[in-house]
């Protein structure tokens, strides 16, 4: 028997049938209360009409997807760029970490709804407010997976580093850094699912274009179906953005797949 | 000259007494065993040499040198086989190379010559996780051996192994070892096996460790993969009950 070749893809696809299907059925279930019912288009648009709307309205939907996904990939850039180096800093200086963690985490516990009007009365309806939102709502799940990926290093190998003369340095990048890798991607995941909704909330409390400006017009005009057509956009691209991490993962961590098939 | 000398070392960790009064010598091309009950503090010696702690009082010195000065004369192999599982083979052996500066290029063309003889040809490509326990076990051994130091440190090397596995890995170890020649310091607490491999045995007692015997093992090479000789059954006995007496009282 030969089950080698088809495998990985093979299996993916097989394994995602049941997801295909339950949200398969859920729109059809939703399509057909409103028909049924008789509901109107203002409470609930059927999800063909939600549909249509898009198509309608492409032209739109697109002008502003291009600004959301801007700040989208501006913020999450930032993001990453200041998990790393601070993870960086704070591995290397356990002393700084014990004074700056606590920062971070209360970071986290700031509303977004207070803060998000604040920093765009602070610097302006331009690019620079989403990014630092988007910033500020993902960095932390990529950073705490980073410190603790560096913490979770295997103590042998670091002795066998170290009685082979390596530099701190040398240890971090050849066994810290790389064995943090499994937990930067799970915290990378988590950041990725924020990072589009936390442009999109950003745009809603002041922008000049954008997904959020799309639903917040189409709120005030009472059209919810316009709102929907926003939100499928919307979780269409973390979902995308979902995919490419999946799949940057899958090359980086290739180690990990030859060992889960054994 | 001895490639390495221990004289008189004590150390204590958080006010624990782990070695008291250590003495122990270690001649080119000389096969030593560290003999001891589980966690007596063989391994805390090898912390010592290299470099992870140190010691309190007494004197190291490696090829006439104090050890601060010369802290990377030792090619140490760790309990468990520490490889990295997301280097290959063939990246986990040049890495003492590659901490040394070595351009991997050259690290590789270092290590290929050794792969056969260790068993690993055709296996560089392969992730750890990929290979068997003796298979990994070669593999750490050659990343020691491929460090050029002029002492071996081998901590265990074969204590995680299946006991088929263990017999099997020492005898072709024994092999290796007969054509090489590695000065190499072994921790074990398996008498056949220190008997097996050594010129000389130190037997330690429990913590805090002491020296409380220093046995030489003049029987015939090789010893494996033929019946004990009378001579090393002898010295089993002997060791065997030097370790029983002293943990005895605390039974």
């Amino acid at each position: 028997m030969q089950f080698d070749v088809p495998r990985r893809s093979g299996r993916g696809l097989i394994r995602g049938i049941p997801a295909v299907l339950s949200v398969v059925s859920a729109f059809f279930i939703w399509e057909l209360y409103v028909r049924l019912s008789g509901i109107s288009p203002l409470m609930l648009p059927a999800p063909s009409r939600v549909l249509d709307q898009i198509v309608l309205n492409r032209a739109l939907l697109w002008d502003n997807t291009v600004p959301t996904l801007k700040a989208t990939f501006a913020g999450f850039a930032l993001s990453l760029n200041v998990a790393f180096g601070l993870s960086v800093v704070l591995d290397f200086m356990p002393r700084v970490r014990r004074a700056l963690f606590p920062i971070f985490v209360v970071s986290q516990t700031l509303p977004l709804v207070a803060i998000a009007p604040l920093v765009v009365l602070w610097f302006g309806f331009d690019l620079t407010p989403k990014v630092l939102l988007v910033a500020l709502v993902t960095f932390f799940p990529m950073l705490v997976a980073l410190v603790d990926g560096y913490a979770a290093t295997d103590p042998e190998i670091e002795d066998l580093m170290r009685s082979m003369g390596a530099t701190r340095c040398q240890i971090f990048r050849s066994a810290r850094f790389p064995s943090a890798m499994p937990y930067f991607f799970a915290g990378l995941r988590i950041s990725i699912t924020y990072a589009v909704v936390a442009a999109i909330f950003a745009e809603y409390v002041g922008a000049r274009a954008g997904l959020g400006i799309v639903i917040l017009n189409a709120k005030n005009s009472f059209r919810p179906d316009l709102v929907l057509a926003a939100v499928v956009i919307s979780s269409a691209l973390t979902l995308v953005l979902f995919a490419i991490t999946a799949l940057l993962q899958r090359v980086v961590l290739r180690w990990r797949d030859v060992e889960g098939n054994r | 000259m001895s490639v390495l000398d221990m004289r008189n070392v004590s150390l204590t960790i958080g006010g624990t007494a782990i070695l008291d009064d250590i003495s122990l010598h270690l001649a080119e091309g000389e096969f030593v065993s560290i003999l001891g009950p589980s966690g007596a503090g063989k391994s805390t010696i090898f912390r010592l040499l290299t470099g992870a702690v140190l010691h309190d009082s007494g004197t190291i010195t490696c090829n006439g040198q104090p050890l601060a000065t010369n802290q990377h004369g030792f090619g140490f192999m760790p309990q468990r086989d520490a490889l990295m599982p997301w280097r290959r083979i063939i990246d986990n052996l040049t890495l003492g190379l590659e901490v040394q500066g070595i351009r991997r290029k050259d690290a590789r063309a270092h290590v290929t010559p050794l792969l056969a003889d260790f068993g690993l040809d055709g296996f560089t490509d392969h992730y750890p996780a990929q290979l068997s326990g003796g298979m990994r076990q070669r593999a750490a051994l050659l990343r020691t051996i491929a460090q050029n130091r002029p002492v071996l440190l081998l901590d265990e090397p074969f204590g995680a192994l299946d006991a088929l596995t263990r017999t099997q890995m020492q005898a072709w170890f024994e092999k290796r070892w007969r054509t090489a020649r590695w000065t190499t310091l072994l921790v074990t607490h398996d008498v056949r096996e220190a008997v097996a491999l050594s010129d000389r045995i130190y037997v330690l007692s429990r913590r805090p460790a002491r020296v409380t015997a220093e046995v030489h093992v003049p029987a015939p090479r090789p010893r494996l993969g033929r019946p004990v000789s009378a001579d090393a059954h002898a010295i089993e006995a002997q060791l065997l009950e030097i370790l029983l007496n002293q943990t005895g009282e605390s039974l």
